[in-house]
Formats: structure tokens, sequence, C-alpha cells
């Protein structure tokens, strides 16, 4: 083994260890993973439900299952595996700073790999009204106490939200004994895919769709919550907590406490069609390109990445350029990944860009540069499901153009 | 359990005994203990800072706009000084951030030279009229609308619980009490000599100093029996932007001020985010701090007013605090010498950078009563937890432990230190005040799992308990 670390990825998640196995296996001579927390895994170590692994492993693991599958599976091909180990900064050219148990180091591998997935948006950038009591946790926090540490901070929450990871608080709470007394949804469906729609009746806990959370109740602990429907009218729901679930929003302090440029729309690094960051020693895979995709996904996403990263260590990817700049240029695209194309790459990279909506959106699909209609899809969209617009479609162009994203309704 | 509220507390006569365990109350327990009386403090809830010092704008501000021969100006003024002197050695940050009184309008502009003129009087000569221009060249992120602006350099940035902090932690290591979860309930003055009941028993003692903050007309009622004064609280919102915000402003952008506010500040924290707040507004609950939707985002419009890049940063906390205001601007410092009682009310919005000074000024006061103690030779000097974004924090050393909080870079440690010794973190917003720990962007996501395993039996009440599987 060498001093020099030829990727370090930054998260050791579903996209960070699936990069680094797939580089291990591309014949990366060194890939180190640094995970802060003393357990490597990520998000699916505290989801101690099914379904996890059905595209890795065509089984069906709950989340601690498959964390531990895709750990071991790195160690056996020879990834390194630093847990308990912060990056504090991320540096221009790869330079990372590190905090461990023994202090502060530096290091500096060839390319760096941001793989640092989502969280929620936590109460605070919800603006909600009322006091700030104890109970009021992200699924995250819920079921991280709940499955690592068997403990509760609650037993009749209120479920804020019906995005897939709404389902899973269910789950959750069935496991821990804890009976929700009602789930929010402000818009008037259920925003996760059907049939998790009918779970929640299924299992006992009345779903409010047309509701809005409107104040928190409670000055040392949650005592309810106050909700409005369309109407307007105002009602309490007696509750010992309250779960914001769902609102993911990828974690990318470093790069934007760094030196990379973060898109406004995705809230993730800018990247290209190959995840290459502003500046190209960096790289970004999985879910903190945007919110939000399932494990699965992610782990697609990781491998893919790696074989970019080992293509560029190797010198054989398309350098940085010119470039097509993709923007969501309507309030009803949410964002598009990836945010620029590089021309020199032709078809190699993501065969997609990846777009969502902001609300149900049924018309027509346009790409403009300036006045002109590049090309135009129909389109039918749902807030939580992805839309895939093929690449080609843009590296049509052959000189550095800025491609607008509009909507036009039927 | 309840105790007696007959029984004693303590059989110690204490020289003083101070009500309240705020920023006030924390620099006149120190002050009183450094001038050699024996000190007791008292505390209703189960952590200090639990009022009015919870929530400010984290400035230790020079008094340039505070009114003219006032008592703010005058402890203002020694306690800034003050601060000055034992930064260093206590630990305790200062970031001379310096501020700049912006005005955003023509109206605004045409008050700059009165201002100018009363911060001259009030002693703050380095205060200097700036232009556009000028604004422009020094906080190129300000908006355009900037028009001009006093300059006031001695403005700065200090942490608003670490200070309190150290300076009741050295009145404790040189032979101060505190009584926490201690309320004052009555008490009787006879002799010379006080019995104030509390929850917890009678303490006695031979002088009283309240500064009890939000509660201070109150405690006057039941003790005194009356009150000079009734305390309004007044509301004020806050907004917490994303550490990468706070590269777009280098100094303090203070409003013009109103008679009846400061208005709304735009600084970074010594925490190494960007503030902005307060709000203003009157209410009659002494301890309920919501905030509300429509305040957070007229806040959120008004500082991406000053500072258009902010549009694009996320928000990492938000909060409101109350302010002690009464029917005066003034300070209520009414000193009782017929029964050894003074009132500190009133210190609405300048408490924290006047602490030490107000501490300063009531001990004279007392002094002049005829109080003769010896100031203690040689007082053992703590040291503050660093907190500050740039202070040497325990993340950089080894052997810490655990990273807990990955967002504000917490280690195991410091939150297992906060949890031991007198002043133990007894409540999240306890242990928040000591470490930081999840007052970060992700506020609890990623730490509060491990967080409730590691103050399991510390809190009054618990984050979690335990799962019951059938």
């Amino acid at each position: 083994m060498t001093d020099q670390i030829d990727v370090a990825i930054i998260g050791s998640g579903p996209s960070g260890l699936s990069a680094a196995i797939e580089l291990k296996a591309l014949g990366i001579a060194r890939v180190v993973v640094l995970e802060r927390d003393p357990e490597a895994g990520g998000i699916p170590r505290h989801c101690g439900h099914p379904p996890f692994g059905i595209r890795e492993f065509k089984r069906v693991l709950t989340g601690p299952q498959y964390a531990r599958k895709l750990v071991a599976m790195a160690r056996l091909v020879g990834v390194e595996i630093r847990t308990s180990t912060t990056v504090v900064e991320a540096r221009p050219d790869g330079k990372l700073l590190l905090a461990t148990k023994d202090g502060v180091a530096e290091i500096a591998p060839r390319r760096v790999i941001y793989a640092t997935g989502v969280r929620e948006t936590p109460r605070s950038c919800r603006f909600i009204t009322g006091p700030r009591p104890l109970g009021v946790v992200n699924t995250g926090a819920l079921q991280s106490t709940i499955y690592l540490q068997d403990r509760t901070p609650f037993e009749r929450p209120v479920i804020i939200g019906t995005e897939l990871v709404s389902f899973s608080v269910i789950m959750t709470c069935r496991y821990a004994g804890i009976k929700p007394v009602a789930m929010i949804e402000a818009n008037e469906g259920v925003t996760a895919r059907w049939p998790t729609g009918l779970f929640p009746r299924i299992v006992g806990v009345p779903l409010h769709l047309g509701t809005r959370l409107s104040g928190i109740l409670g000055n040392t602990s949650v005592t309810g919550v106050e909700v409005v429907d369309r109407a307007g009218n105002h009602r309490v729901i007696d509750c010992d907590g309250v779960i914001l679930s769902g609102q993911f929003t990828p974690e990318v302090a470093l790069a934007r406490c760094g030196h990379l440029a973060v898109d406004a729309a995705t809230k993730g690094p800018v990247v290209d069609q190959y995840g290459r960051c502003s500046d190209p020693c960096y790289f970004a895979t999985g879910n903190v390109l945007r919110p939000v995709e399932t494990a699965g996904w992610s782990w697609k996403e990781g491998r893919q990445t790696a074989r970019w990263v080992a293509a560029d260590l190797a010198g054989d990817l398309a350098p940085v350029g010119a470039e097509i700049e993709v923007v969501a240029a309507d309030p009803v695209i949410r964002y598009v990944v990836p945010q620029r194309l590089s021309l020199a790459a032709g078809s190699a990279g993501m065969k997609h860009l990846q777009l969502r909506v902001t609300r149900r959106a049924k018309g027509t699909l346009v790409a403009m540069c300036g006045d002109q209609i590049l090309w135009k899809m129909p389109l039918n969209a749902r807030p939580e499901r992805r839309i895939l617009v093929p690449v080609r479609k843009f590296t049509a162009a052959d000189k550095p153009i800025k491609i607008e994203l509009k909507f036009i309704a039927e | 359990m309840m105790q007696d509220r007959r029984s004693s507390l303590s059989s110690t006569l204490f020289d003083v005994v101070v009500i309240g365990a705020g920023v006030v109350g924390c620099a006149m327990a120190r002050r009183f203990t450094l001038e050699g009386a024996r000190v007791a403090l008292v505390e209703k809830a189960c952590d200090i800072l639990d009022g009015a010092s919870k929530a400010n704008s984290a400035i230790l501000h020079t008094g340039f706009d505070a009114p003219v021969g006032s008592i703010e100006l005058d402890c203002i003024r020694k306690g800034g000084e003050e601060y000055r002197q034992i930064h260093q050695d206590m630990r305790l940050p200062l970031d001379a951030a310096g501020a700049y009184v912006v005005a955003w309008n023509d109206a605004e502009v045409a008050r700059l030279d009165t201002l100018l003129e009363q911060a001259h009087t009030n002693g703050i000569s380095n205060a200097t009229l700036v232009g556009q221009t000028f604004l422009r060249d020094n906080e190129p992120h300000l908006s355009d609308r900037a028009l001009a602006a006093i300059s006031v350099p001695g403005e700065a940035l200090i942490d608003p619980w670490s200070a309190p902090y150290a300076y009741l932690k050295q009145a404790l290591q040189n032979g101060a009490e505190v009584f926490l979860k201690c309320e004052v309930t009555g008490g009787g003055f006879a002799g010379g000599e006080w019995q104030l009941e509390t929850s917890r028993g009678v303490l006695n003692c031979r002088q009283v100093i309240n500064c009890a903050g939000l509660y201070g007309d109150y405690v006057d009622q039941a003790v005194l029996g009356q009150s000079d004064f009734l305390i309004t609280p007044r509301k004020g919102q806050f907004l917490i932007f994303d550490k990468a915000a706070a590269s777009l402003l280098q100094a303090i952008i203070l409003p013009v001020p109103t008679a009846r506010t400061k208005g709304v500040v735009v600084c970074r924290t010594i925490f190494g985010n960007l503030l902005v707040g307060p709000t203003a507004d009157e209410q009659q609950s002494r301890h309920e701090a919501s905030t509300d939707t429509v305040s957070l985002e007229g806040l959120m419009q008004a500082a991406i007013r000053m500072i258009p890049a902010l549009a694009d940063m996320p928000i990492t906390a938000t909060y409101a605090g109350l302010r002690p205001a009464t029917e005066q601007k003034e300070y209520r410092i009414i000193p009782r010498p017929d029964r050894n009682w003074i009132t500190v009310g009133g210190i609405r919005s300048t408490g924290l950078s006047a602490a030490l000074g107000i501490a300063q000024h009531v001990f004279a006061q007392y002094q002049d009563w005829g109080a003769a103690h010896e100031p203690l030779p040689d007082p053992k000097v703590p040291q503050a937890n660093i907190l500050a974004e740039q202070g040497a924090r325990a993340w950089r050393q080894g052997g810490q432990g655990d990273m807990i909080c990955h967002c504000e870079l917490v280690r195991e440690a410091e939150i297992r230190q906060a949890l031991t010794g007198p002043l133990a973190a007894r409540s999240l917003a306890g242990l928040k005040r000591q470490t930081r720990v999840t007052m970060g962007r992700c506020q609890g996501f990623y730490c509060s799992a491990r967080l409730t395993e590691l103050t399991d039996g510390h809190f009054d009440i618990p984050l979690a308990k335990d799962i019951k599987h059938d």
C-alpha cells in the first residue's frame, strides 16, 4: 500500500460504500471511506425495517442488515473505512482537514467523492409558529433513538407529511409500541406512491389530507398541535410529540462553507454528467446530488460515479471545458441535476437528467435556449416522482449555451 | 419531594442574596464575592440563564445610542471596560467586529448627524460618519440601498452564555453558593436581617438584590408587598443563518434606532453564523417565547433587503427571547436603604453589555450604606468553555471522545463535563448553552439519539424513555 490515497469518499451510506467497492473492483489501489459516526453504514443503520437490498442483493433486508452487508463487502474487497473521522474542511484540490479522536490531521487524496446524503428539514427552517418544547423531531432522530438506543421521546405523536419516509415512521412507531394520533398532509393527496396511501388506514392512524400544521403547543413538552383545513377551520389535536417527516435537503455543509458551487435548486453541489463538481478534484454521488431517492438508487449512482472517477484517475475522462448550463426556470420545476453538461463528454456519463416538480403537473416540458424551443416532451408528474430526460436531447448543441426548462400547463 | 419552606436551607448568614441567575445576577454574584461578601444566588429554574438572558443578539455594545447621562450608559461603559479587562484571563471571546449604523432612506440619513453627536457626547469619540462608497468597499454584500452610516468601531461580538457562566463560576470558586430550582416566595426583614422564604427553605442574609428579570416586579411584590414598576415582556424573534452566510458580513449592521427599540440587527455570531433580529412585540406571558410564521418570514425579507445574497442561504435556527421592559426606558435600579434591598429591574436589551457595570454600580450603592468587606486578595480565575468558532475548541484536540454533534463539532467529553459540577446542565436548553450541542444546521437530526444516552439520568425532563417491548 502506498501512502497516497487515490480516492477519499466522504460518507459511508449506500452511495459511498458502493462507490468504494466499485473503485476497488476497477483496480484503484487505495480507497478510503471517511465516516464521522463511530459505525459505518449511513442512514439505513437506523431504519430497522424492510425493504432494503432488492436491487443490490436480490433479497429483502432490514436497513441494519443491509448496512452491515455493504460494510462487510467493502472491507472484504480492501476498502479502508475510517470511522469517527469528521471532515471539517474540504479545500481546493482535494485537501481535507480531518478531526479524529486523536486530534486533527490533513490528507490530500487524488480525488474526493462527496457521498454525504440528505437529512430532513428541521423545525427551524419550516418557520412553524409556537414555543419550542421538547419532542419535535425529524424521522432521522426518531429512528436512531428507537433503533439504536431503544428509547422513545413520546408515545402519542402527530406525523407531519406523507412522503415515503412518513410511512417508514409509522412502521418505526409500530415497532416501538408508539401510537401516532394523526398523520397530517397539506396537499389533497398522499405524496408517496400508491399503495402506501392506504397504509395508515390499515394500521389505524387517522390521515388528514388538505390540512396544514399551523402551530405547535406546549412550553416544555408538546401538548398538542394546531391544524387548519382548506376551509380555514382551526382545531387542536392533543399529542405529546411532533414528527416532522421528509422535506429532505442535501447535507452539503462542507461544500457550502468551502469553495464548491452549490445549486440553489437542489441545494446540492453543482455537477456535470460525471457528477464532477466545480473543483474537478471533487465528485458527488447519491442523495447529496438532490433530494431524495431510495438507498437502492443511491447505491446504483455510487457505482456509476466510481467508474467515472476511475476513468478520471486514468486520464480517460473528458477534461473540464465548454459546458451547457441547464436551469430549472419555472416554479413548477423544482430542480434539475446535473446542472452542467460537458460538451466534450459526448454520450459518456449520466444518461439522464433527473427532474422533480413542485406540484402535480400535467402538460408539456419545454427546453428553451433564449426564445428558441430546442425540444419538448409531454409531462404528467407528481412531486415525489423522479422524471428522467435523456441527456442526448441536450448534448446535440455544439456550443456552450444556457438551456432553460419550462413547463406549459395543459 | 417537597421541602418545608420554613426549614432552613442553609445555616450560613449570607451578606447578600442575589435573586435570579440571569446575566445580571451572575455578574452581581461575582462582583460581591470578589469584594469579599458571602453571597448566595438563588434561581427558580433548573439551569441558569433561563429567562431573558437565554436569547439576545450577543453584542457587546458601546452605549453610543444610550440616553445621555443615563445609568444605562454608565453601566454599559463600565461593563464593556471590565469585560475587556477580564476576557483574556477567563478565556472569553471578543470579536472586534465594529458596527455600522446604516441609513436606508433619506429620512434616516437626516438623523445620522444627531446620532453622531449623541455618540460623541456619550464618549464614543471614534464614531464617524461614512458614505456609500466606504460601505461598498468594506461590506460589498450589503445592498446598494445602504446610503450612509455611522461607523462605531467599538461594538463587538461576544458569547452570550459562556460569559455569564464564567462570572458565576468565578463567584462559586471563590466561595459563593448557588441554589437552583429555588423560587423566592416571601420573606421578613427585622433587626437588619432578612429571612427569605424560598421553595427550598429559608435563607438568612443582611442584603437582598433582586435581579429577577422578567419576574422582578413579582419578587418585589411577593417580598416587599409592592413594586415600583410593571414588567411588560417585549418579545424579540431571531433568525440564524447557516455558517456559510457569515462570510457575507464583517461588521455589525445596526438600524438607525427609534425611541422604542434598537431595531433589527444583522451580524455574525461568535459561533460562526449570521444573525438577524430581533422583532419587538409586547405580550403578557413571562415565559412563553414563541416564534411565529409571519414574523420569521418578515425577518427573512428584512435580511434579504439588507444583504441580497442571503436569499440563497439556508436557515439554521429560529428563536425568541423576552426582554423585561417596564413603563420607562431607563433601568429601574431602586435602592431601598431602610430595608437592605436593591431592585435591579427593567434591564431591557443591554443586559449582556452592561451586566458587569451594573454589578459595579450596585456594589458602590451598597458600600455607600456603610457595608465593609475585605476584597479577595488573590481570587481564583476560572476558564470559560471555548465555544467560539475561531477559538481553540475541543474538537481540535485528541482524547475528547466521539464527535457527538457533527454540525457544531461538539465532543463527548465536553458534554460529560457540562453534566457535572454545581452548574451541571439539567435540561437540553442548559446543555445547549454550555456546549452548543444540537444548535447547528441539522437541529438534532444526527445527534439526538446519542444525546438521549449521554444525558440519561441528568435532566429533570428526560429526552426519551425506555421502550417497553411487549
